[in-house]
């Protein structure tokens, strides 16, 4: 993410300190990630010491300080979708994407995490990609349903 | 500034409002154990270890002496049986993450606290905060910070800041309850990595 796009963010929130996580929020969302430049010209703008800025950015799970894939995936662990066999679409999920809950796969293609509940709970088990349902799904849907994804 | 008046062990105090029952006591000479206070800084109330009793109208509840600001005709105890259990659990509690703290054995002695009775999980922080809060409150470098939550969190220097502001400081060091180490040792490691918050595992 360029410099300037960082300012932009800044500057719509006129240099607030008090705008922090908001502005945090918007650079994650624009470039799915948080790279230390941009921590750094955070700091510098809204005159937050760094070391504030990195304890939010990793006290958050809604910061990431390392690349994330294109298609965040969510596999909910709660009780009613674990009742409902979500180890096993998480399961499919990780021999689909090769890779574990907290990983990027290589080519930034997908990101993978478990959450603990989503809310809705009648339609475990839950997989939510980039804030989409897809309910009542089955291990052997997964694949075809994140196929669709570029 | 007007005076309160209340009891400290039994003892008639008059102090003045916004004080802390801490300071209160402490300017009377009655001991409180502590372990994240420190004069030069704004009350943390982190570790509970200065859990006191604290009467009022006839009801009595467990406070934390070190933020719990003094009350008129408060009474204060600052040592029972109900209080000792709880500063040995805490004190248990923190030997299974700190268990050489020079600082934490002699409490443990003096509680009974079983420095064995937890698992050990040495992560030598017990995030009392007084090196993150003096190097913001006293020194305003923010060098040093908290990262991660829970019983994730640790201290972390930021290299750029340690590189430059650490060296001729390290006044932190010596204020840390668990040894100095902890904070010697992040501030090592920040000499040697140039980014270590930044490709570490920060989920
Ligand atoms: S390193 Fe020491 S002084 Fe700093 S928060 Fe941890 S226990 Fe407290
Ligand atoms: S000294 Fe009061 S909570 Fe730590």
């Amino acid at each position: 993410m360029d410099i300037e796009k960082v300012d932009q963010i800044i500057d719509k929130h006129n240099s607030e300190a008090s705008s922090l996580i908001q502005v945090m929020l918007e650079i994650q969302s624009e470039n799915r990630w948080l790279p230390r430049q941009t921590l750094e010209r955070i700091s510098e703008k809204l005159e937050v010491p760094l070391s504030r800025i990195q304890h939010i950015a990793t006290f958050y799970k809604a910061f990431s300080l390392i690349p994330k894939g294109r298609h965040e995936v969510h596999i909910c662990m709660g009780t009613a979708c674990h009742v409902r066999g979500a180890r096993n679409v998480l399961t499919a999920v990780e021999d689909y994407t090769g890779i574990k809950p907290g990983e990027t796969d290589l080519d930034l293609k997908f990101s993978l995490e478990t959450v603990n509940c989503l809310g809705c709970c009648a339609l475990g088990p839950v997989m939510e990609v980039d804030g989409r349902i897809h309910g009542k799904i089955s291990p052997a849907e997964t694949a075809e349903a994140l196929k669709k994804y570029e | 500034m007007s005076k309160i008046l209340l009891k400290i062990d039994g003892k008639e105090i008059e102090a003045e409002e916004g004080m802390t029952v801490l300071e209160a006591a402490q300017g009377e000479g009655i001991e409180i154990p502590t372990l994240c206070h420190h004069q030069k800084l704004e009350p943390y109330g982190g570790c509970r270890i200065c859990t006191v009793e604290a009467e009022k109208n006839g009801r009595s509840k467990l406070v934390v002496s070190c933020v719990y600001p003094v009350e008129k005709d408060l009474e204060v105890t600052t040592r029972s049986e109900k209080i000792d259990r709880v500063r040995r659990t805490i004190l248990e509690l923190l030997l299974s993450h700190a268990p050489d703290s020079d600082q934490l054995r002699k409490l443990a002695e003096e509680y009974g606290a079983n420095k064995d009775r937890f698992e050990k999980e040495p992560s030598f922080c017990i995030h009392c905060g007084l090196c993150v809060r003096y190097c913001a409150e006293v020194k305003g470098k923010f060098a040093v910070g908290f990262i991660n939550r829970g019983s994730r969190r640790e201290i972390n220097f930021i290299p750029d800041l340690a590189a430059t502001e650490c060296w001729n400081c390290k006044e932190c060091f010596p204020l840390c309850p668990t040894s100095a180490l902890q904070a010697a040792y992040m501030f090592t490691e920040a000499q040697v990595s140039e980014t270590p918050v930044f490709d570490a595992d920060s989920k």
